[in-house]
């Protein structure tokens, strides 16, 4: 990985954590309908989009065919948990368990865990699965169209981790690869604090 | 894998594109008030106090003047290893002579990078942590009550990131003769500041 597309890379993570500078359970209204609703909201909630981030990163390193699994089962995955989220429509809020999914996923980054072919794609559907019904339940409560918000949030999360997934695939050299890892170092930690908050002491 | 490498160069300039587009969905999204400002607070919080500042930076001019594979693991373990402090901290968990280990921590990683101390990986490592939980600890503990946890939190680690990455940036000098020179009275400049705050600590003045 040369300098420019290094920094791009960077630039590109920090953009995605930076332009999330709302956190939002409910769909914001972008103005342009349901679909772009549930488009924007990847982007605006931290909490969904950090784990993607680090599973995306994950599986661009241990390669393309890894990358193009998570790029097909996680959307997949997240339109059924969001369907099951939108029919059962519970009010259901798992900060520990989102949060402590977002910190195992960025530690298996950050080691650059050698898992099987199989086990990324089962941690795509399981993240898909968690996260998808949450958003369904959220959107069950805030908006008649939610399946079309699910679908908006599907087509992100299909270009997120394309593009995510892509860069770090392109990773040649090996501090480069050290580079994609200190982002998983970095959305450990994160989630240590987001579980820090989840669990603050009152008062 | 060179159709897969070619679509991701294609890919990148897609990326641009939907951010430009995004943006000012984001902006939009600050008029929400109170949660936009725990991303702004979380990075203003590791660049407000002088002794986070020097140990952070410490930390990557060590990484660096020790070379691979210790210039990115001191980074990639302190913020890790702050992280879990903080959490500590965020949940009341009371831990003792915080306020001394901060000081301290400036002194010692000062005091390595000036004596271009080379200990064993793991031994870097456990020091690099034990200093950090002491620093994540302390954030932690004076975090506000009613800023968005996960935003504050984002903008908290990149900043210290950044102040890793302005140490490593500094330390990489350490390849020049003149600058292996500067970087070790950059060393002492840390340590120094680390006695300041020392003292500080024991006579139990605010900084």
């Amino acid at each position: 990985m040369r300098w420019p597309r290094l920094i791009l890379f960077w630039l590109t993570l920090a953009i995605t954590l930076i332009v999330a500078p709302s956190t939002q359970a409910h769909l914001m209204n972008t103005g342009f309908g349901p679909f772009y609703d549930g488009l924007a909201h990847l982007f605006v909630t931290p909490e969904d989009l950090l784990p993607v981030i680090a599973l995306g990163l994950l599986a661009g390193l241990r390669g393309p065919r890894f990358g193009r699994a998570v790029l097909f089962a996680l959307p997949v995955a997240w339109l059924v948990g969001s369907g099951a989220g939108l029919l059962l429509a519970p009010q259901i809020t798992l900060p520990v368990a989102e949060t402590i999914g977002t910190i195992a996923l960025g530690a298996l980054l950050a080691a650059d865990c050698p898992l099987p072919l199989a086990a990324v794609g089962g941690l795509a559907i399981l993240l898909g699965l968690l996260h998808g019904s949450l958003n369904g339940s959220e959107f069950a409560k805030t908006n008649a169209s939610g399946q079309v918000s699910a679908a908006g949030v599907a087509a992100a999360l299909f270009a997120v981790v394309s593009l995510l997934a892509g860069q770090a695939a392109s990773v040649r050299v090996p501090w480069a690869r050290v580079a994609v890892r200190v982002a998983g170092s970095w959305i450990v930690a994160i989630g240590l604090l987001m579980l820090g908050w989840a669990m603050r002491a009152p008062g | 894998m060179k159709n897969f490498v070619q679509r991701a160069g294609a890919a990148r300039r897609s990326l641009v594109i939907l951010f430009l587009f995004l943006y000012p969905l984001a902006a939009f999204a600050h008029k929400r008030g109170g949660e936009a400002i725990g991303f702004a607070s979380g990075f203003e919080h590791p660049i407000s106090g002088l002794d986070h500042i020097l140990a952070m930076v410490a930390v990557g001019m060590w990484g660096a003047q020790l070379g691979a594979p210790a210039i990115w693991v001191l980074p990639v373990v302190f913020p890790m290893v702050m992280a879990l402090g903080g959490m500590m901290g965020l949940m009341g968990i009371k831990l003792p002579g915080i306020e001394l280990c901060i000081a301290l921590s400036a002194l010692a990683l000062g005091f390595a990078v000036f004596r271009e101390a080379r200990p064993k990986l793991w031994i870097a490592a456990i020091i690099v942590g034990f200093f950090a939980i002491a620093h994540g600890h302390a954030h932690g503990t004076e975090l506000p009550l009613g800023a968005s946890g996960v935003l504050y939190s984002i903008g908290f680690v990149i900043a210290t990131g950044l102040l890793h990455a302005l140490g490593i940036g500094i330390g990489l000098v350490h390849r020049w003769p003149a600058g292996r020179i500067a970087l070790r009275f950059a060393g002492a400049i840390v340590a120094m500041g680390g006695v300041f705050f020392l003292w500080k600590a024991i006579s139990g003045e605010a900084v």
